[in-house]
């Protein structure tokens, strides 16, 4: 029972990782239709700029944290604008491929500059746990499901009540529309772009901390999100939360009990085989809108 | 030299060389190809074998992504799945090349049909992510089946054989690689001239037209994934007898991607880009090379960089092709062909 409680907690943890990169991506691809590979990518790269930006002596961690921010917002807009913008109405592939070409001009960048070997990640959390019930729990997993949670929140209301929120989702809706209600629509590609990259960086932040050390790896979560972002609906905020909460337990319960019994690695494929799964029984996921199509 | 494209018959139409002169070009081409072993050095051999590995996978990707409208992003994993077909079949039972290789196609066909059924219900972007999926769970086989794949450690492939011939050095296995890679390259070529082939692009343009017209649109689409995969199955294969040695970490996503590339470079829907792609993407690292090499004397660094230049180097490409060329280098190639088909008075 407590090691199917611990497998469960680190899932929630995890999963509340997942529900965040998730939710740059199902934001980039609610309002613009792009499904972007390079989240992953952006991720590493956040945690590698905080590191650099605290590891350079004078800056403590918090102004070290909003500068990163800072920066990933200022990425991602020129992302959108060098590299995006000039694809809007060309074919799927095209827009999936250069997706793929940015994530691997990011991994060359972070491998360029910093290596290829685990650099340490300063302690952000004291690291004597709180036990809940017979569980300990490290701090540092309660402060990133905060965060999470937070953040969520935030962007749930924001799309709510925001005015750019709102203008995000009718540009989602459609982009004719909201062109003639005077939304600019290259703004909300820019502004999309932006969120998404910054809730990357505070994920590759939090995975950092969470670990004590960044290395290239952990690139490979911007891959894992997509069964995250197609169970929830990849149109839905609520979808990614629920789907990164479920697919982190999913893979933790998963690799606790048949890595013994098919000789480990189940929880990196786990993901992936309930991703087919999804697709075959509910392709547009638990929240997502439904396109009806003949295929 | 002729000056205008004036068709009268639908035979004119159809034909894969539009003039004997064209057909002249192509028989010289490979004539001077078929003599390359003889003044090319071992290293220059072993690229050019790759790139004729590399126009195979390329094709087959073609057909199904660029003909078909299907994208894929599955490739590494029939590629291995043809490599370790091989490793088993060669090793285990001592199999000619000459039945392997179709043999292995063969099983990345069926794999890659398995795979294709999620088509029945996904388009697009789905689909991508069912063959992303398709790919951690070959890979996952890969390693963990360790009785069939040996897994991490791979498995060692005997040298490709017939009858009494081992094909061992480089300059003997080019005599294996190139044949089959221009057999599949004219099939590819005259496939899109048949009833099927044709299919393939009318659910490509339009899928409920299509259907319209009384294709059976699931049908040519698991067909279309047959056929893509038995050519990656080749390539494989062929790939397995040149390394002889293969694992689980010569087949990452990062190889299907590399595929993508070649023909979103060379040229979707084009036979010609799928080559000039593979070309340009097996050749952009060993440029590169080149390049860091004869630099590294003025820049000592440069050389344990060189993974993530070759990294960046294919990423710039991918977005600056799409940006500027999205129609790839097939395109240019028309655009330059066309001038000259003119020349002095093109306008």
């Amino acid at each position: 029972m407590e090691f199917f409680l611990q497998l469960v907690i680190n899932g929630v943890v995890i999963g509340s990782i997942y529900a965040l990169v998730a939710l740059g991506f199902v934001i980039i691809y609610k309002a613009s239709s792009i499904l972007n590979f390079a989240q992953g990518e952006l991720l590493v790269l956040g945690a590698y700029i905080c590191l650099a930006i605290t590891s350079s002596g004078h800056v403590p961690l918090p102004a070290a944290f909003v500068l990163t921010l800072l920066f990933a917002a200022t990425l991602g807009v020129a992302l959108e604008r060098v590299i995006l913008r000039p694809l809007i109405g060309e074919p799927l592939i095209s827009v999936i491929m250069v997706t793929l070409g940015l994530s691997s001009i990011l991994r060359a960048i972070v491998q360029g500059v910093w290596g290829t070997d685990t650099k340490p990640f300063p302690a952000v959390f004291p690291s004597d746990p709180v036990m809940v019930g017979p569980v300990p729990i490290s701090r540092g997993y309660l402060w990133s499901v905060g965060c999470v949670a937070v953040l969520l929140l935030v962007f749930t209301s924001f799309f709510r009540h925001a005015r750019a929120g709102i203008a995000m989702r009718a540009t989602a809706f459609s982009q004719q529309v909201a062109l003639s209600m005077g939304i600019s629509v290259r703004r909300i590609f820019a502004l999309s772009w932006s969120i998404a990259a910054v809730v990357s960086a505070i994920g590759g932040i939090l995975l950092g901390s969470i670990r004590g050390g960044v290395d290239g790896s952990l690139a490979f979560i911007g891959l894992k999100v997509v069964p995250v972002a197609i169970l929830g609906g990849l149109d839905s905020v609520q979808g990614a939360i629920v789907g990164g909460v479920v697919i982190g337990v999913l893979e933790n319960l998963s690799g606790g009990y048949l890595d013994p019994i098919l000789g480990g690695g189940v929880k990196e494929i786990a993901p992936f085989v309930a991703l087919v799964l999804i697709l075959m029984v509910k392709p547009y996921g638990l929240f997502g809108k439904v396109h009806i199509e003949r295929v | 030299m002729r000056c205008g494209d004036f068709r009268t018959t639908y035979g004119a139409d159809m034909a894969i060389f539009e003039t004997s002169f064209a057909r002249g070009c192509v028989g010289a081409f490979l004539l001077l190809l078929a003599i390359v072993p003889v003044f090319a050095t071992t290293y220059w051999l072993d690229v050019v074998n790759r790139i004729a590995i590399a126009v195979i996978g390329a094709v087959g990707l073609n057909i199904l992504t660029g003909f078909t409208g299907q994208i894929s992003l599955g490739n590494a994993a029939f590629l291995a799945v043809g490599a370790y077909s091989t490793a088993a079949f060669s090793s285990r039972w001592n199999l000619p090349c000459l039945l392997v290789i179709p043999m292995s196609g063969l099983i990345a066909a069926l794999i890659g049909m398995a795979f294709g059924i999620p088509s029945l219900r996904l388009k697009g972007l789905y689909l991508a992510m069912a063959t992303l999926a398709a790919h951690f769970i070959v890979e996952f086989t890969a390693v963990h089946w360790e009785a069939v794949t040996g897994g991490v450690n791979g498995m060692s492939v005997p040298a490709a054989r017939l009858f009494s011939l081992a094909f061992e050095s480089d300059r003997s296995l080019f005599y294996l690689i190139l044949p089959v890679a221009v057999l599949l390259v004219f099939f590819a070529k005259n496939l899109f001239r048949t009833k099927v082939g044709k299919a393939f692009i009318a659910i490509r343009d339009q899928d409920i037209s299509a259907e319209v017209m009384g294709v059976n649109v699931f049908k040519h689409k698991l067909m279309s994934f047959a056929v893509s995969s038995f050519y990656v199955g080749v390539a494989g294969s062929l790939l397995a007898y040149q390394a002889r040695i293969i694992s689980p970490e010569n087949f990452p996503l990062t190889v299907g991607i590399d595929y993508l590339g070649m023909i979103i470079i060379g040229g979707m829907g084009s036979i010609l880009g799928s080559i000039l792609g593979a070309i340009f993407i097996t050749l952009l690292p060993e440029l590169l090379r080149l390049l860091s090499g004869a630099a590294g004397g003025v820049f000592p660094g440069l050389v344990q960089l060189f993974a993530s230049i070759k990294m960046g180097v294919f990423g710039l490409a991918i977005v600056l092709f799409l940006i500027f060329e999205p129609d790839g280098l097939a395109a240019r190639w028309r655009t330059i062909k066309n001038y000259w088909k003119l020349y002095p008075f093109s306008y």
